[in-house]
Formats: C-alpha cells, structure tokens, sequence
C-alpha cells in the first residue's frame, strides 16, 4: 500500500491531496480533506445522488469516482455554485419555494439540476423529472424541488434573452 | 383571567429561567428541548419566542436539544412538539416578558399601566424610558415559576406568519449536518455489525485489519466489533478487512412464507379490549360487512446514515448526535455506559429527517464505546448504508381486522377493530436501555421484551378509534412481543395501518349501504371541522359523487383527525392504473387550528401524503426469517420523482383555536385515500399493503 498524490482542481481552485488508497472516492477527499461538507455521503453505493458534484460539467455521483478519475478535470460542487450572500438562481429559487424538509438531498439535487438548467433549451418539467430520476428524497418535497428547478430555468431563459 | 392548564414541559420544567435567559446583551436566549428533525420546529418556536418577546427574530437565540442548558421535555415525538413544547415556550416567554415590564416599573416607580415593551426596549407613556430588556432583565429574579397566568400578546409580526425556514440557507450551501462537524483530533469509527438478529461472533482475525494505515484502535466486546482510524477512508477499508476476518455463528430460523394476516395472528400475544355502546341485535342491523387488512414492517430509510460523535475527558463524556430525545438518550447511556448521567453531556446536531426511532441513538452510544478506548480524542462513527438498513428498527408490520353492521337507515350501528401489531414504542430510556451496541457487548443489555396494553401508550391501536359517531364500538388489541426483528416508533405509529383499515371500511360499508363515501362520512359525523376537511377535500378535487367504476382511473379519499386531538386532514387521490398503479394527484384541506408558520403546515402536510403514497404502493422491508434482506436502495424502492403527484393543499386556519400537530396527520388519510381510489378505479379491493402491480394482477386473477 503506497499513498499517492493527486492534484485536482475543484471550484477554480487547485489543490494536492494525498490519499493512502487510489481507489478513495473523491466524496471522502472532497469532504475530509479539502473541507467541502455540502456535498453529502448517502449511500456509497451510487444509488440516491445526494454526493452529485459536477465533473467538466456533467453531474455525476462523487461516491464511485475514484480521485484519480477526475485528476485534470473541472470539479464543483455546492460551495462553488453560491454562497450565503452570493446564491446561485437555483440556490434562490429552492429558498423561495422552501423546496426542502431535511434537506440532506438538496446539494445533490441542485447539482444534478445545474447541467440541466446551465444546458438552456425549453423549461420543461418531463425533464427536469427525467434528470432527477435518480436523486432521492424522503422527506416528501418532490412537488416544491420540481416547481423550484422550473422556476430557476424559467429565470435563467429570460436572463439570457434579456 | 383565567390560569391555563400547564403544558407538560412546564409542570415538569416550572422554573422561568429554565427556559429564557437574558444574559448575553442584545439577545435572548431560548431553552427547548424540542429538535428540529426536518420538520421545521426551529423556526416555528423562534417564531413563537419572537412574538412573545416582542424582539426581532434575529435577537432570538433558540438552543434546543441540548442536556446542559435545555428543559427536560423527553422527547419529540408524536406531533406534540408545538402543541406542548411550543405553547411551553410561548407561555415561558409570554412571563419573561410580564417580569421585564413589572420589574421596569419598579425601577422607573411609575405606574404598570404606563409601561410597555417594545422591540428590546421598555417605554413609558409610549416613549423609550432609556431602559432595554437587558438592564432590566438583571434586576428580575429569573428563578420564578412559569405561572401561565400571563395573557399571550396579540400575534402581529411572527404567528401566523410564513417565515422562511431559518436553517434552509445552510443546508443549501455548505454545512448545516452533524455529518458536517469536525473537531480537532477527530478520529473516524466504524462499527463491525452481525449479519442477523441473534448472530454470534465466533471468531475475529485482526492480522489483516492491524497492519492497514491509520489504524488507532480495535475493539471487541462480546459480539461488538469497533474500530478507530485517523481518516475516515481507513476506517472503511479496515471494517472492510474485519469482516473479512470475521466468522459469525448465525441461528437457524426457517423462512415463514406465510403472509403477515397469517403469521401475525398465529403468534403469542398479550391482549386488551375496549367496548363503548351496546351491540345491537343482528335484526336491527342486517347488513353485515367485514374484511382484513395488512400492513408489512416499514423501514425508516434516512437520506443519511446515523452518526454520531463522542469525547471522553476523564470521567466526562460529551455526545453530538441526532436523537430526538437527549435526555432519555443520556440516561441511556448512563445505564448502558456504567456512567453517572450528571457526568454525561448530550447535545443534538441536525441530521437527515427522521421519521421516529431509527439509528440514531444506537450510534450514539456506538461512539461513546469507541471513545472510551482513545480518551481525549472525539471520534465521530457514521453508519453504512446496509447498516442503516439492516439495523435501524422497522415500523412493525400489522393485520387489522375490521367487522361492521349497518342498520336499514344506512348508518353504521356496530364497529369492531380487531389489531396485531408489534411493539412500537422502544425508544432507550433508563429502564430499558435499548440500544443496539449495549445488546451486542459483553455482558450484554438485551432489548426488554416489550408489548402495549390499549389507552394513551399503545401505539398499535393510535386511531382505532375513529372520530365518526357511532353508536357502538370495539377494540381488541393484540400485542406481539415476539416478532423476530426489532420494531419501534416510526411515524404515526399504527396510526398509518389503523387509518388505512378503517378507512378503507368506511368505503366498504358506504358500497354496502349504496353511499357515496363522502356523504357516508359527512352522515357519521357530528364535529364541524372534521366536516369542513372532507367536504373542503371533496371540492378541490371536484368530488363526483356518481364517478364510473373500474375504469381504471378514480379518486379516493380517506380522512383522520390524529390521536383524534392532532389536526385534522383529508385527503382526495386520484389514481392511474397503467403498468404500475401511480398517485397523479392529490388534494388536502387541514385544519391545525392556529397555524404558527402556515406554509411550514402546508410543507408537512404535502411531505406526510407523499412518504404515504410511497409507503402505501412501494414499500415493504423484507425479512427472511434470520436476516434483514432490504439493505440498499435498490432493494428498498421508494417513490421516484417521475412518480410524485401534483398536490394541492389547502389550510382551513382558525387562528382562535389551538395549534395542532400536523407531522403525523396525513399519513393515514392519504393511505386510505389511495386504497380507496384503487378499488373504484379497479372495482376491486386490495386490502394488503404495498398495493403494487404484483398485488393487483393476484387479485384480479384470484
């Protein structure tokens, strides 16, 4: 067993990190080594995307993503999307709606819903449904985080036009 | 006026310093023992505070759920926590602020009458007196009993108010879980767990485990098996490497594939029974109905898996966890640890919602037994997914037998609910410790065998006794302290099976009797408000009264008022019957009374219907006679996005009224109101739980 080092640029930032298993998920050093607690452990399995983090802009699930997958990539996750004075459209728009009981599953969600949101096209809500068909929520909120995620889009179409 | 019967926090917490403190200047701190599980109590009772205060929210401190410094108030649980817990600190605050303003009078030697208090300051004559709360406050003597005398100020800024939920922004950008917390010198810890009830630990190989990096301790106990790392990776690779070395001796238990309307009433039971009213004779109540229904054993299935930190310093030990009941949990491990509880100090971090007891206090004292072996050093123990599965308890499956008669006028003269439920009420306390780590080390403190007898702690009869009139009515609860996993409190309790049964026989009868389900239950009931819900529910959903059968799309409906004191709800669905059987829409209309933070009801109650509806079409834990084999999310299906309906809810505020707990208030109505819906859709009633696709061609085809 040798520990090996990885550089990795996360939120337009670089940073070193030296792992003692290759095969450690980026979740855990997204977490425990760079501080970055938004996004969340679930399942570990991949199954209930509350780890979603976007890699070159495609949401995938930081749980199976072994750290050295993503050297050289485009890393983000929550904290890079908006802060607490500076919120993401999507970010606000979950506040609006109080899309949200727990809210364990929300930083997986709104990442998931960026590249769709960012993609542009027609705001839609058979899609923004088919984007999260893997994300799960227990608490219920399934009907706000959806009118949330719309009304983002919506915001973010009109932006551009204008 | 008048004194208030005292909430129980208050008769148990009388002192007035027990629950505000004005210490810190430009700020008032509130006690509550009531924690925030995902539901929105935090702001509701920063809400309630505020109002009494006449402060700013933002001055408001809420510490809750926390055993230095809170009001013992047990648990949160059963929708009491702003019917009690709130209404204590609404009264509380409504006395600190009486004691500002009779001390400021004091000191101002005006009249009580000149004086009020505004905003953090005290006027008088309406102009500031040049005193604020907090000069004053140092002159009151705060050791005074919470009288409930006080008249509450009139709600103007906070009740009654949709105030945003004041802990949302963390949650959305960045920290904001106890999965979150990081301490100095923190180690990682994981739990090696038995694969089955009654699994003993034959032997443990360590060499493999030993000679990973990072490793700081293992520890076994009987047929406890911990380990402690620097890093969190480590931990996970070395529970990895022991369960490797691991060779259980697991007990023989022969699957049963009998259902549970056969197993349930086939084992040991401890019954209660209770009778109101006289059965009539069978002439004056020909009509006859009766049917079965049953519910499987649920699991909680948290977004997040339990967690826990624990630090030993000397003979102290510091707790963060996410129980719902600090100070039971404390006495727990006083028991369980062989610890003085002044000496422990328990703290609750938020984590993922909770839906009742699952795993959190478990591992709570899973962390405490692994700081015990690295004192000084905190050490944080976050559970596996299939942990979380295996070994959170589950919602006790239940069979309800229903038996009615209905006389020639089409009311219903003769009731009968016959239960078999397993326990749900085994939360840890000091008398029965329950928690999972005590009963796997040596020498063990197993689960207490556990049963309910029928009245206010018998969870497996919760609402068995429905709100409607009627003339005579039976109980018979039977009690199964046996069943071969661990059950207990998970949301509603048996209120979910109980209104899903009678329910569903509301709408049997109305069949026999030839009603529509909606006026049989508007005939059946004599209060205005359970009344105004149903018929509210009915006009959302345009009710049609005369709607076609088995056309394979319907409405349901199903009502309840929980506990019969919590609010009440009904619940209209409509259901498509396609491939699957899918909720496409659901209506609500509750009535909570006065609604402290109105869309914080509104988000309950649209969270209750839609973990209802995945309950009721989706979920069932499954058990093979030794193990738990539902331990992920493939296994353990819950409702999807693509299948969450479209809700409407509508609440009925009567700002007069008492508030009304609302998390547990539309489980059951929206069970009922799907089995409903599915019978009319179908012509045909499935009475077992989950109604799936599975169910419905057996039952078409039987």
């Amino acid at each position: 067993m040798v520990s090996t080092k990885h550089i990795l640029r996360v939120n337009d930032k670089r940073y070193e990190v030296v792992v003692d298993y290759e095969d450690t998920p980026l979740l855990y050093v997204l977490r425990n080594d760079l501080g970055l607690k938004g996004t969340r452990f679930g399942c570990g399995q991949g199954n209930c995307g509350a780890c979603a983090v976007l890699i070159d802009g495609r949401a995938q699930r930081s749980c199976e993503l072994p750290v050295w997958s993503v050297e050289g990539k485009s890393i983000m996750t929550i904290e890079g999307l908006g802060a607490n004075d500076q919120l993401h459209p999507l970010q606000q728009a979950f506040v609006d709606f109080q899309a949200g009981q727990c809210g364990y599953c929300l930083s997986g969600i709104i990442m998931t819903a960026v590249e769709l949101v960012e993609a542009g096209g027609e705001p839609s809500r058979p899609k923004i449904v088919e984007a999260l068909e893997r994300n799960l929520c227990r608490c219920g909120a399934h009907a706000r985080i959806i009118g949330a995620i719309e009304a983002a889009w919506r915001k973010r179409k009109e932006g551009r036009r204008g | 006026m008048a004194e208030r019967q005292l909430p129980w926090s208050i008769h148990e917490n009388p002192s007035l310093d027990q629950w505000v403190d004005f210490s810190q200047h430009g700020v008032a701190r509130v006690f509550s023992a009531k924690v925030e599980l995902g539901q929105g109590i935090v702001t509701a009772v920063a809400q309630i505070a505020a109002e009494e205060l006449r402060l700013p929210i933002s001055q408001v401190v809420l510490i809750s759920g926390d055993t230095r410094y809170c009001p013992n108030e047990s648990y949160t649980v059963g929708s009491m926590s702003i019917e009690i817990g709130g209404m204590s600190v609404r009264m509380a605050c409504a006395e600190a602020r009486h004691a500002i303003a009779e001390q400021a009078a004091h000191l101002l030697q005006a009249e009580q009458a000149r004086i009020a208090v505004d905003g953090g300051l005290v006027l008088l004559d309406g102009k500031p007196s040049g005193l604020d709360y907090w000069q004053v406050a140092a002159h009151v003597d705060w050791k005074r009993p919470v009288t409930g005398a006080i008249a509450f100020t009139p709600p103007q800024k906070y009740i009654g108010r949709s105030v945003p939920r004041l802990d949302l922004l963390s949650k959305l950008a960045g920290n904001g879980f106890i999965h979150d917390l990081e301490m100095p010198g923190m180690l990682h810890g994981r739990v090696l767990r038995p694969p089955s009830y009654g699994a003993r630990l034959e032997l443990l190989d360590r060499t493999r485990a030993e000679a990973l990096p990072g490793l700081v301790s293992i520890w076994c106990s009987g047929d406890f098996v911990g380990v402690c790392c620097e890093r969190e990776y480590q931990a996970v690779k070395a529970l990895e490497a022991l369960r490797a070395g691991a060779r259980w001796l697991e007990s023989e238990t022969a699957q049963d594939n009998r259902s549970w309307k056969e197993l349930l009433p086939s084992l040991r039971s401890i019954d209660s029974e209770a009778e109101v009213g006289a059965r009539p004779a069978s002439a004056a109540a020909p009509r006859r109905v009766s049917a079965a229904y049953s519910k499987p054993p649920l699991a909680h299935a948290s977004m997040a898996p339990s967690c826990a930190i624990a630090r030993f310093d000397e003979d102290r030990l510091t707790v963060w966890t996410h129980s719902q009941g600090v100070f039971p949990l404390r006495d727990a491990l006083a028991v369980g640890l062989g610890l003085k509880r002044e000496r422990i100090a328990v703290i609750h971090v938020q984590g993922a919602g909770v839906y009742g007891h699952n795993g959190a206090d478990d591992a709570a004292l899973d962390a405490a037994l692994l700081a015990r072996q690295v004192p000084g050093r905190p050490v944080r123990v976050q559970w596996m997914r299939d942990d979380e599965f295996a070994w959170s308890p589950l919602g006790s499956p239940m069979v309800v037998k229903m038996e009615g008669a209905i006389a020639p006028a089409g009311q219903i003269a003769e009731w009968t609910a016959e239960i078999w439920s397993g326990p749900h009420g085994r939360r840890p306390s000091r008398g029965a410790v329950n928690l999972l780590g005590a009963s796997h080390i040596d020498p063990p403190i197993p689960f207490p065998e556990a049963y309910e007898m029928l009245g206010a702690f018998a969870g497996g009869a919760r609402n068995s006794e429905p709100a409607y009139d009627l003339p005579h009515r039976r109980v018979v609860l039977h009690s199964l302290p046996g069943l071969p996993f661990r059950t207990s409190s998970l949301r509603t309790l048996g209120g979910y099976a109980n209104v899903f049964a009678t329910e569903s026989f509301i709408d049997e009868l109305a069949l026999a009797a030839g009603a529509d389900p909606v006026e049989f239950r508007v005939r059946h009931l004599s209060d205005p408000r359970a009344r105004q819900v149903i018929e509210t529910a009915a006009r959302l959903s345009d009710w049609q009264a005369d709607a076609e059968r088995g056309t394979g799309r319907a409405k349901g409906i199903g009502f309840c008022r929980y506990k019969n004191t919590a609010a009440y709800v009904a619940v209209v669905t409509e259901i498509e019957v396609r491939t699957e059987p899918q909720v496409t829409r659901a209506w609500c209309a509750v009535d909570a009374g006065l609604a402290i933070n109105p869309d914080g009801v509104i988000n309950q109650i649209e969270g209750g219907i839609v973990q209802s509806i995945s309950w009721t079409l989706k979920e069932e834990a499954g058990f093979d006679g030794c193990r738990v084999t539902t331990r992920n999310w493939d296994a353990y299906r819950i409702l999807r996005f693509s299948e969450a309906p479209e809700l409407t809810v509508e609440l009925i505020q009567r700002p007069e009224c008492p508030p009304l707990g609302v998390g547990e208030a539309a489980q059951g109505p929206a069970a009922a109101a799907v089995a409903n819906a599915v019978a009319r859709a179908l012509d045909l009633r499935i009475r077992d739980l989950p109604i799936t696709r599975e169910r419905i061609i057996a039952a078409t085809t039987a």
